[in-house]
């Protein structure tokens, strides 16, 4: 008996609901923040993660009212993605009952940015989202960041990234193939494996997942730490209960 | 009315514990602070951390609360969760070394020092980050209704290594063996967050609202 491998429902959230696009697009509403998250936990979800992907600003504070009335009913831990800029965002997200936050663009912008945020609050809370996609070019695969919701190109490394990322103070990385997210094709796996292997903090598999094989995949191929998802249970396809049972007949070790 | 103090020094998820104190007992006030005279005045006293060592000890100092936090340690139900449990220990290998409270007998040490010869980083991420099992080593009040090898939520780079048997109440594996839980008289402290376990979590913190104390 170990360290479990842990299923993470994500929530896209926009204006207060929860909302899932395939590959950013095409945009589907699946729901109540709070009765979703609560489902999920009966489920027994090991954390739940949200995405805030308000574009306008008017809308910002709602993710932390999101937050604030998840942490009063569901107990176990809450990440928070999504326009993450400042230490005071954090600070902000913590208060309202956050456990983590995921920082994406502003690392790029500012890497040190992750330093000062780990400094400041523990390594604990700082999870570094990194979206990366294969690129053409050499004989090895290659992956690059990209930012703005996969459309900018950045020319960095994704395996380098995420190295730089963990000796900045990341305390785990939430590996995204924009190749993948929203098709249900499953992990990019190479990409997972690559990444996991190369840093010394845990890593959440993201992107692609349409099956419960996906998911056993993204940990016994992918060396993935945790595995996240979000479409294959909002619509009531598959239980988390059901991903673990799956994952556990694999001979992966889950919380049950 | 159960008055619960929740000590706040400056780091840490605090709302968390709060609400899931609040969450599993209508019998109790729960207030979060930082005033020595409201940790004086409470009946319990919970004593969460999170981040550094340094950090948490400094600000013990700095806001005065050693003085409560050592009579609370020796005269109520006291709860140490996280980095409140490693500060009860006489020291950390944290920051080239940081002294503690030295309540307990141990010493707190990385992850990577438990146990020698382990693959890292592939065999051990750290940090120890999510659900692992916690043996029950000792009974204790706290634990009623709550199986051994039950799953908590754990998320830490450096943890204790109890060096008195009767005060390790729980143990975990992760490259080595540390304790996970530990304490002796009216203390009880976990490296796991019970505020973020679920329903044994809950439980655990139930019996601690209604805990006197005593074995």
């Amino acid at each position: 008996m170990g360290l479990a491998k842990r299923v993470i429902p994500c929530l896209d959230v926009d204006a207060g609901r929860v909302v899932k696009g395939v590959r950013f697009v095409d945009i589907r509403d699946a729901g109540d923040p709070v009765e979703v998250a609560c489902r999920y936990d009966q489920q027994g979800a090991d954390e739940i993660t949200f995405l805030d992907i308000t574009a306008s600003s008017d809308d910002r504070d709602t993710i932390v009212h999101v937050v604030e009335d998840v942490a009063s009913e569901v107990f176990i831990p809450l990440t928070v993605g999504g326009g993450i800029r400042s230490l005071d965002d954090i600070r902000r997200m913590l208060i309202a009952g956050a456990d983590k936050v995921s920082i994406n663009t502003a690392a790029v912008y500012r890497p040190e940015f992750v330093g000062e945020a780990s400094d400041h609050f523990g390594v604990q809370c700082i999870v570094v989202a990194i979206d990366a996609k294969r690129v053409a070019g050499g004989e090895q695969p290659r992956w690059e960041i990209f930012t703005r919701g996969g459309r900018t190109p950045t020319g960095i490394d994704a395996i380098a990234w995420g190295k730089r990322m963990a000796d900045l103070g990341a305390g785990e990385i939430l590996l995204t193939s924009m190749d993948r997210d929203g098709t249900r094709d499953g992990f990019d796996l190479a990409l997972t494996r690559a990444v996991a292997d190369a840093v010394p903090v845990p890593v959440i598999a993201s992107g692609g997942v349409g099956s419960l094989e996906h998911l056993a995949e993204g940990i016994i191929d992918g060396h993935a730490d945790a595995v996240l998802a979000a479409s294959i249970f909002h619509f009531g396809e598959y239980t988390v209960v059901q991903a673990k049972h799956r994952m556990a007949e694999e001979g992966i070790e889950v919380r049950l | 009315m159960t008055k619960v103090a929740v000590v706040d020094f400056g780091t840490g998820n605090l709302r968390s514990v709060a609400k899931a104190i609040e969450h599993v007992s209508r019998n109790v006030c729960v207030v979060v602070t930082d005033d020595p005279d409201r940790v004086h005045a409470a009946d319990h006293v919970v004593f969460p951390g999170q981040g550094a060592i340094g950090t948490c000890i400094r600000a013990i100092d700095q806001k005065g609360l050693r003085d409560a936090l050592m009579e609370a340690l020796h005269t109520k139900p006291f709860l140490g969760i996280c980095l409140g449990l490693q500060a009860l220990y006489s020291f950390s290998e944290e920051h080239e070394g940081t002294p503690c409270l030295g309540v307990l007998e141990g010493e707190v040490k990385h992850l990577t020092h438990v146990r020698e010869n382990v693959q890292w980083p592939r065999d051990l991420k750290i940090p120890h980050m999510g659900w692992n099992t916690v043996r029950q080593n000792q009974p204790h009040p706290l634990w009623s209704s709550i199986a051994s090898d039950a799953r908590f939520y754990f998320v830490h780079s450096y943890c204790a290594v109890g060096e008195n048997d009767s005060e390790v109440l729980g143990l975990t594996e992760y490259g080595g063996s540390f304790t996970s839980a530990a304490g002796r008289d009216n203390l009880f402290a976990t490296q796991f967050h019970p505020e973020k376990s679920q329903r044994d979590g809950l439980t655990l913190l139930r019996n601690f609202v209604a805990w006197d104390g005593t074995g």
